[in-house]
């Protein structure tokens, strides 16, 4: 089963709340943690893990060799405007290629050959229970989705649907964090109880509806008699199945690098609504 | 000589178009032949991707010695653009193309190293 953990607003606890998720569960099941936010993954800084292996992750692009009757029929074919006719060449733009191939297999004279682009890098950590899985883009790449399909990929192919995913979404409801969630099995936003927060909360759902993706929610630092989110979730039909409060601890330790739930019950007992609320979604239940 | 400008409108009155990539129209001012031509160039709001380096390529065909815009081209459009040589004056967002020839020629645009 793949959970993402999404957001809509930026700085909401995704990273907190996947990190501690997967460290919790993992005392008791296995668990893949991935962090798809390549542009800056952080997920590490809270896990005291082993790495493992490292791989380097490529996306295809066409070279252009002058043996080219210069017709122009790459600069056509490309939705991109990665492949520029010039009087004397075929210019390709590398950061704006999608790694479709037109250009390249329609092309008469055979001139734009696929070739390896280095995106980024792959790490992967292991410790008991917990696999942990985090990919970084290279400065200067501008496009994150190829390296969360690779990274994707590499879940796919090596654990078990029955191992659980969890994924570390970016923020926002752009082409990555599509990436990210349109293959998981439910989604859970993490949200705050402020009007920015409810405001991007709103675009989080809706762009879950549009994937046809159930979705639940998770207020972090809530606050007592506070009932933005509550409000709006009861209203929308949305289970609500964690609150993690606003505590001054928590920043603590967050701040230290540490995760929550050992020193904090009631974040523990939050995290057991999480699972609660994920097996029973798995096998088929409904959330009373 | 053949000068470009952003242009948010087809004549010496229109406001330079801030923007590069997305400018709304191409005006082109012959000097030698007190020509000012307009290329429509509000299509280019459908692209999502790339066009700094559409506006760039058709920049390019038209083969200008000089470009006067606003905030200044990215490093895609750039890459075509290196192929021309051509220099680029920015810092004409706040001006009408009348305004920003004067501009241009008084020297008092930002040359654009790139």
């Amino acid at each position: 089963m793949k959970v993402a953990i999404a957001s809509g607003k930026g700085g909401t606890g995704k990273t907190t709340i996947s990190t501690n998720l997967s460290a919790y569960l993992a005392e008791k099941r296995s668990v893949v943690l991935a962090d798809l936010d390549v542009e800056e993954p952080n997920a590490k800084l809270f896990l005291d893990i082993e790495l493992a292996k490292s791989e380097i992750k490529y996306k295809m692009i066409p070279e252009w060799n002058e043996n080219c009757s210069l017709c122009g029929l790459c600069q056509e074919v490309c939705n991109f405007n990665a492949v520029i006719k010039l009087n004397t060449q075929i210019m390709v733009l590398p950061e704006l290629c999608h790694s479709c191939y037109a250009c390249s297999e329609l092309c008469p004279e055979n001139s734009l050959k696929m070739i390896p682009q280095k995106i980024g890098i792959m790490n992967i950590y292991k410790s008991d229970g917990l696999d942990f899985i985090e990919s970084k883009m290279d400065i200067g790449q501008e496009q994150a989705v190829p390296l969360i399909t690779k990274t994707k990929d590499y879940i796919k192919n090596n654990f078990d649907n029955k191992v659980l995913a969890i994924f570390d979404s970016p923020p926002g409801t752009s082409c990555p964090v599509i990436e990210v969630i349109k293959d998981c099995d439910l989604i859970l936003l993490v949200t705050e109880p402020t009007p920015f927060g409810l405001h991007d909360l709103k675009l989080a759902i809706e762009t879950a509806k549009q994937l046809h993706k159930p979705c639940a929610v998770i207020i972090n630092r809530a606050e007592q008699g506070n009932l933005l989110i509550n409000k709006f979730c009861a209203a929308e039909n949305i289970d609500i199945i964690a609150e993690i409060p606003n505590d001054r601890q928590i920043a603590t330790l967050y701040s230290g690098g540490q995760l929550l739930y050992n020193e904090l019950p009631e974040v523990k007992k939050q995290l057991q609504n999480i699972e609660d609320y994920i097996d029973l979604f798995n096998y088929g239940g409904s959330y009373a | 000589m053949k000068i470009i400008f952003t242009s948010k409108g087809k004549d010496w009155d229109s406001k330079i178009d801030p923007r590069f990539g997305r400018t709304e129209f191409i005006l082109t001012y012959d000097t030698e032949k007190d020509l000012l031509e307009n290329y429509d160039n509000s299509s280019v709001a459908e692209e999502a991707h790339g066009a700094g380096p559409r506006t760039a390529k058709i920049i390019y065909d038209l083969t200008p010695d000089v470009l006067i815009t606003g905030n200044g081209p990215g490093n895609n459009a750039i890459s075509v653009l290196n192929e021309l040589k051509m220099e680029i004056y920015t810092g004409a967002e706040n001006l009408s193309i009348k305004e920003a020839l004067e501009a241009y020629k008084k020297g008092t645009l930002n040359k654009f190293n790139n």
